[in-house]
């Protein structure tokens, strides 16, 4: 196989990491609203975790994604 | 037509060499200074006439100041208060960048240069080894140790504790720096489809409206990020586990 077109390849499977991210994502603001649901007084005190649970799950998924970068344009 | 990583292009302002270093004032300096610059003015101006009943501006700067103290009392409890100056200038200095490079055609992220970013995660791991060696001296690689392990485990878990200490000012870098690469080409790509689709690009023009909203998310929830790790990575320094 030629380079080039491995290493679009491999860019393209680097992405799969966005996988997880989607299922991390998904599952902590889909515990968060049933969360919120049972126990609506408490819900804004731990909007705060949720968001950071968000930033953290969505930058594992941007590791990927800098992987295909490093890939692509080196 | 330019692609969509030439905004991060970094271009040269005003050219000066030492010896053989390059250090050029570019434009990521630039923004640097800038965003520095509106700190201080936000900041400085808005607590000029510090009044008992704030207006809306003092109100604004005592919201980021108690904030911030309240995220460091809470994450790293009291005797980390000697270090707020250190994470308040921290996150401000980030979330404004991150704000700054969201103008468009104007803005220039520098928080999209990893070495930009890595040398903050650097001098954060760096200061909060040191603070922890100082304070607990060799005890501190108890840290590397977490309680009730069993022996027969100490093999596996010590190198992976020292692995996953190793990897913070990493993951702390590339979390920022791929967050706003990510976003920033986002925008540029739906940018080139609405030109591409003519009269259609009015769909991903509003879809660019409402990306431009989550960017704003991401760059005042990327700061926090910063601050409130650095914040949990000062308690493990301080009070070990």
């Amino acid at each position: 196989m030629e380079v080039e077109a491995a290493k679009m390849i491999g860019a393209g499977l680097a992405c799969t990491a966005l996988i997880g991210a989607g299922i991390g994502i998904g599952n902590i603001f889909g515990s968060y609203i049933s969360a919120a649901i049972r126990n609506p007084s408490a819900a804004p005190q731990f909007f705060g975790h949720a968001m950071l649970g968000f930033a953290l799950a969505e930058a594992t998924g941007l590791f990927g994604l800098v992987i295909a970068f490093i890939i692509l344009f080196t | 037509m330019a692609g969509p990583l030439a905004q991060f292009e970094i271009k040269t302002i005003i050219p000066l060499n030492i010896g053989e270093y390059d250090i050029s004032f570019t434009n990521s300096a630039f923004f640097m200074a800038l965003t520095v610059l509106a700190v201080m003015f936000f900041m400085i101006v808005g607590m000029r006439k510090a009044a008992l009943v704030p207006g809306r501006w003092q109100l604004s700067v005592e919201l980021c100041y108690e904030f911030i103290a309240n995220m460091l009392h809470d994450a790293a409890g009291r005797d980390a208060r000697k270090y707020f100056p250190f994470i308040f200038a921290l996150f401000m200095f980030i979330l404004f960048a991150n704000l700054i490079g969201l103008f468009p055609y104007f803005g220039f992220t520098f928080t999209s240069h990893i070495a930009v970013t890595f040398a903050m995660a650097a001098f954060v791991f760096i200061g909060v080894t040191l603070i922890g060696l100082f304070k607990h001296g060799f005890k501190f690689f108890s840290l590397f140790l977490p309680e009730g392990t069993p022996w027969w485990l100490l093999w596996l878990i010590i190198p992976i504790e020292v692995i996953s200490y190793l990897s913070r000012p990493i993951s702390l870098s590339v979390r920022l720096f791929a967050n706003m690469v990510a976003g920033h080409t986002m925008l540029k790509v739906f940018g080139g489809f609405v030109v591409a689709l003519g009269i259609y690009g009015i769909a991903p023009f509003l879809f660019i409206i409402a990306l431009t909203g989550l960017e704003l998310l991401v760059a005042c929830l990327q700061a926090y990020v910063f601050a409130i790790l650095t914040c949990m990575y000062l308690n493990d320094a301080l009070h070990l586990h």
